[in-house]
Formats: structure tokens, sequence, C-alpha cells
């Protein structure tokens, strides 16, 4: 019974609690951090319970809020893709408050913790809602709602981040309104905001302008939204600026969930016939995805400051499940699909890392990781299996996203798609080395470390407990993930794979 | 031509607006102007959907004469009525303009409070030091 009002729950339990640890932070600082928790739970327990729904019944789950039927009421619209969706969200913001407690208590002012807990639940709320909903114009309300919430969870963070979070605010806003001129065209066109009433009713209008046009509001509002490389001048530095919590809670989702968008849009609302036939969008989008791969790692090797290395991998990463799109086979979507769980737990455990070395180092320039892996061996060796899976050796997550987007390509017979995924890899491991080379084998400047061969005198110094916990849980999750990621296309992922791919 | 740009002056204004927005958003150098350019930006899509609502000669969504008994008799000709909906949406987008321009506006004033100017250059001069 109460399992059927699960797609709504997993909306308003964090909305709910947004309010609510906002005034009990008013009396007590230190509740705000167990009632995000208790939000959160729900919210993966929800997430769970609606997947499980949608693999037993086979078919999407349709909830009518208020019982009014579209076209006249919102309707929640829930297939194996939403549902793939909402569990990484969930369970990234989960894993990420858990660590959240001692590296914010670090990192900002202690009267800021109620509020960055109220605007974490706001974001996690959008996403979620941008994952369930079947409405467009819901859709673009939920968008600004994560948006509204990230511009100001980037703001709380280090010097710089008043300007990078303007700039967000500049360019995001943009990018939602060039998605809400999408949606009027398409509403005078076609008198529905219900997703699955217009793809009804545009196939008939595939050859107007005007569609052309409201598509291509929609397309360039999601790439800036997801940070599409030409696009992403928002990124770096609100990644960087942000708390690191902050920092590790959007990178997995928010540019994820701009992903997922554009999927929903290209392939659902529109046909993939359209797509591919009436406007070459995907050929203009594989180019795009080249580029932003190319660029986005060249970049991140050029950099210092592992948050923004890491930053420009998320670009980078972008390129990839932008890539996977654009081959728009079964091969290369179910890689992309792939690619946005692996890329959520792998650059979720990059930026959780950077966070602890924040925390116990007070800085995060490469330069400086000298003899980085005797002091925190634990946070170090959860690093590298994540850069392992972001560079793609097997038995990572990464590895098989990969594979999958090289044999889409491959299927394609896309030959420079091919060579730009294994160049971009070689970049990968250029960057992903300079590190893990500075934090192992740089020698150290110490002279009892010099003459002595070993490495004495360096004490271990590891992270709280409570960080190095979901650390690890996502370091194994990227491995259990490549495991059994032949599970997870045969169950979910070909299912979330639409017709007429 | 010119007929059809004079009956459809509504949709020109919009294209204007859309593009003075977009003009001030990139080239300004002061972050209020850049916000004011957003507002406009903003407010040229929501005049969009006002005019894609807008009915000449029709009235508010609400029958004449439904009140009362003789009803079931009432027909109710769509060609009479607006549709509400656009003027709807445009309520809860106006909302999310005016959460933008809060927080774009606070961001503004703490950023003065900080660097005790607005212009852009000279906020990432004073970054760099």
């Amino acid at each position: 019974m109460i399992a059927e009002q699960f797609p709504i729950l997993i909306v308003v339990t964090p909305l709910t609690f947004a309010f609510l640890v906002n005034i009990a932070g008013l009396w007590n600082r230190r509740l705000c951090f167990p009632l995000a928790l208790i939000a959160l739970s729900a919210c993966l327990f929800f997430a769970v319970g609606i997947l499980d729904a949608v693999i037993t019944q086979g078919t999407p789950i349709h909830y009518y809020l208020g019982g009014w039927k579209p076209p006249w009421g919102i309707a929640y619209f829930i297939d194996h893709l939403s549902a793939y969706m909402a569990i990484i969200v969930a369970a990234v913001a989960l894993l990420v408050a858990i660590y959240s407690k001692r590296s914010i208590e670090r990192e900002i002012h202690e009267h800021k913790i109620p509020q960055l807990y109220t605007l974490f639940l706001l974001n996690v709320t959008g996403l979620l809602g941008i994952t369930v909903t079947g409405d467009l114009f819901n859709l673009y309300v939920l968008l600004e709602v994560a948006s509204f919430s990230a511009y100001a969870l980037i703001a709380i963070g280090e010097e710089g981040a008043l300007i990078a979070s303007f700039r967000y605010v500049v360019m995001g806003t943009i990018g939602a309104c060039l998605y809400l001129l999408g949606v009027g065209i398409v509403y005078s066109m076609t008198g529905s905001l219900n997703m699955v009433d217009v793809s009804g009713i545009l196939p008939h209008l595939y050859h107007s302008k005007t569609i052309a046009l409201a598509f291509t509001f929609f397309l360039i509002g999601i790439a800036i939204k997801m940070a599409l490389y030409p696009l992403h001048a928002w990124l770096p530095d609100a990644y960087t600026r942000a708390p690191s919590a902050i920092s590790a809670l959007m990178a997995p989702t928010m540019t994820k969930v701009g992903c997922y968008v554009l999927i929903r849009i290209m392939f659902f609302v529109f046909e993939p016939r359209f797509s591919i036939e009436y406007i070459p969008v995907t050929a203009i989008l594989g180019w795009m995805a080249v580029i932003a791969l190319i660029v986005g790692s060249i970049y991140a090797i050029a950099q210092d400051d592992l948050k923004r290395m890491l930053a420009y991998s998320t670009v980078a990463q972008i390129g990839y499940i932008v890539l996977g799109i654009a081959l728009a086979n079964k091969t290369g979507l179910i890689g992309s699909l792939l690619h946005i769980l692996a890329e959520a737990f792998t650059k979720g455990c990059l930026f959780l890392v950077a966070g602890a070395i924040m925390y116990k180092l007070g800085m995060r320039t490469i330069g400086g990781f000298k003899n980085l892996f005797w002091k925190m061996p634990f946070t170090m060796i959860a690093f590298v299996i994540a850069a392992l899976s972001m560079i793609g050796i097997p038995p990572t997550c990464g590895f098989f996203s990969k594979l999958y987007l090289l044999l889409g390509a491959v299927e394609d017979k896309a030959w420079i798609f091919v060579a730009a995924l294994l160049i971009s890899v070689v970049l990968n491991i250029v960057y992903f080395f300079n590190v893990i080379r500075r934090a192992f084998f740089e020698p150290s400047a110490s002279a009892d470390a010099r003459d002595g061969g070993v490495r004495k005198g360096i004490a271990i110094e590891e992270a709280p407990l409570s960080m190095l916990i979901p650390i690890w849980v996502m370091a194994i999750g990227i491995v259990l993930l490549g495991i059994f990621s032949g599970k997870i296309i045969t169950t979910v992922l070909q299912y979330a794979v639409p017709i007429g791919l | 031509m010119l007929e059809s740009i004079i009956s459809n002056y509504n949709y020109w204004v919009f294209i204007i607006l859309l593009v003075v927005g977009l003009y001030s958003m990139m080239t300004k150098n002061n972050l209020m102007k850049k916000l004011i350019g957003m507002n406009i930006f903003q407010w040229a899509i929501i005049l969009f959907f006002i005019s894609v609502g807008a009915k000449r000669g029709a009235t508010v969504p609400v029958i004449a004469g439904a009140h009362g008994h003789d009803t079931h008799t009432l027909v109710a000709r769509a060609a009479e009525y607006v549709n509400p909906l656009p003027h709807a949406l445009m309520l809860t987008a106006i909302v999310v303009g005016i959460a933008t321009t809060g927080i774009a506006l606070a961001l503004l004033v703490a950023i003065y409070k900080r660097y005790n100017t607005i212009e852009e250059d000279e906020v990432i001069e004073a970054l760099k030091k």
C-alpha cells in the first residue's frame, strides 16, 4: 500500500526534512546532522523500493499527483532509467552526508551548519525530483530547486567561492531559461506538458521548423547545466571553491542528472529517429564530446590543485557520457549509462579523498603530497582504486563502462571516436599518475627518511573514521559494481535503453 | 512582410529583450549590470509565454452562466476562453525568477562586503593577491 506512494515520498521526504533541519538548527545545531541522515536514508530506501517495483512490474510506473490524470495534472513517470538514476543520487547523497559531518565542522563556520544541511537536502530534493518527474515544466522547477541550492552551497565555500557562485548563477540561469523556452514552444505546438503525451503528439510535427528550434533550445539549455565542453566555464571554479563535502555531492550527481535529462529529452520525449535523422544532432554532439574529453583531460594535466584537477576531469567524463549518447546505438548508450554510475562512485570517491587530504593537511596542492601514502595509507589506497577506475583498469566499474563505449564506437565504425577514447585513457593515466607518483615515490626531504631507506618517522595520521568509511564504501563499490556490471546490465540497463535504438 | 512584423510585434519585443539580456550578461564588467541583464533575459521568456497564452476577444476560463440551474444545456465553447495554463506556469516562473534575483543579490552584497567592489576584473585582481 505505502509502496505505491514511494514516487512522491522520495521527493517530499527530503523537502520536509529540509525545513525541519532549519527549524531544529535554531534550537540545537547538533540535531541537524542526524535529521539529514534520517531523511537521506529514507530516500535511499524509497529509491531501492521504486527500482524493485519497476523490475518486478516490468513496465513504467505512472503516479498521478492528487489523482489528476494527464494532461491536466502533474504525472510522475518512472521507468528503469529513472529508478536507476534515483538510486545513484540517493546512495551518493547518503554516503557524502555521513562523510560531511567532520569535514564541514573543519571547513566552515559553525553557525552555517543548519543552513548547509537545509540546502543539502533541498539539492537532493531537486535531483531526485528530476529523476522521477514525467512533466516538462515540473522538471524545470525541480532543476531550479537543485540549482538554487547548489548556488548557495558553493557560496559557503572558501575564498573566491562567491564570484564562482555568481558566475554559476548567471550561466545556470541562461541554461534553465533556454530549457524553459523550449518547453514553451513545445507546449504551444502540442498543448501538453506531459512527457508521454508530448512524445505521442510530436511525431506528426517532426518536419516543423518550430519543433527543431525547441529541440535546439532544450539541447543548449541542458548542455549548460551539464557543463558540456564549450559551456563548462562555470564548473571548475565552482567545484574547486565549494566545501569539500559539497563538491563530492555535486560532481557525481548534478552533471549526471543533466545527462539523464539529455537522454530523456533526446530519446524519450523526442523519438531517437528525430535526434538522428531529422536533425543530425547526434553527429554534432559526438564531436563536442570528443573535444570535451580530450581538452578536459589536457586541462586536468595542467592543474596543480587536486580539486581543480578533478573538476576538469569531470568535464572530460561528461564527454564520455555524451559520446555514448551521441553514438545512438544500444551498446553505446548502455556504456554511457554505466559510465554515469561508474563516474558517480569514482568521482565521488576522489572528491571525498581530496576532502580528507584537505582535512589532514589543510591544503591540496599536488606538489605538496610528498610521503602522503605513508601518512594516510587507507585514504590513498582508496584514491588509487578510484584512479584505476577512472583510467579504466579491470575489474573496476570504469573499465566496463569504457569497454561498452568503445564497443559502441566500433559498432558504428566511428574510428575517430575510438581513437579519441583511447587517447583520453592515456591522458587520464598522465594526470592520475602525477598524483600517485608524488604521494608514493617522491623521496622525502627529511633526513631520516633519506638515510634510513625506510620511511621512518612518518606517523600514520589518518582522517577520522566517519570520513574513511564512506571513502571505502565507494572504493569497494567501484570494484563490486565492476564485477557485477553484467548483472546490472541484464536486470536494469537493457530495459532502460529507449525503443528505436 | 512588414505587416507580419507589426502584427506579431510582441514576439519581436521578446526577441529584442532576449538579445539585450544576453548581450549585457556577456559583455558587462559590472556584476550588477550582469544581474540586470539576467533579469531582462528571464522576463523576456515570461513575455513569450504570456504572448502564446493570449487570445483576442476571449475571456477568463470561468464558464459564463454556469451558476444556477440550467447548466446541463450549457455548451462551453473553447474558442471563447483563454487557456490559463501558460499564465499559471508563468506565476511559477516569476517565483523562480525572484529566487534567482534574491540569490544573486545576496551574493553581490557578500562580494561587495568582502572586496569592496562589484566590478568583475577588480574582484579577480583582488583574488590573485
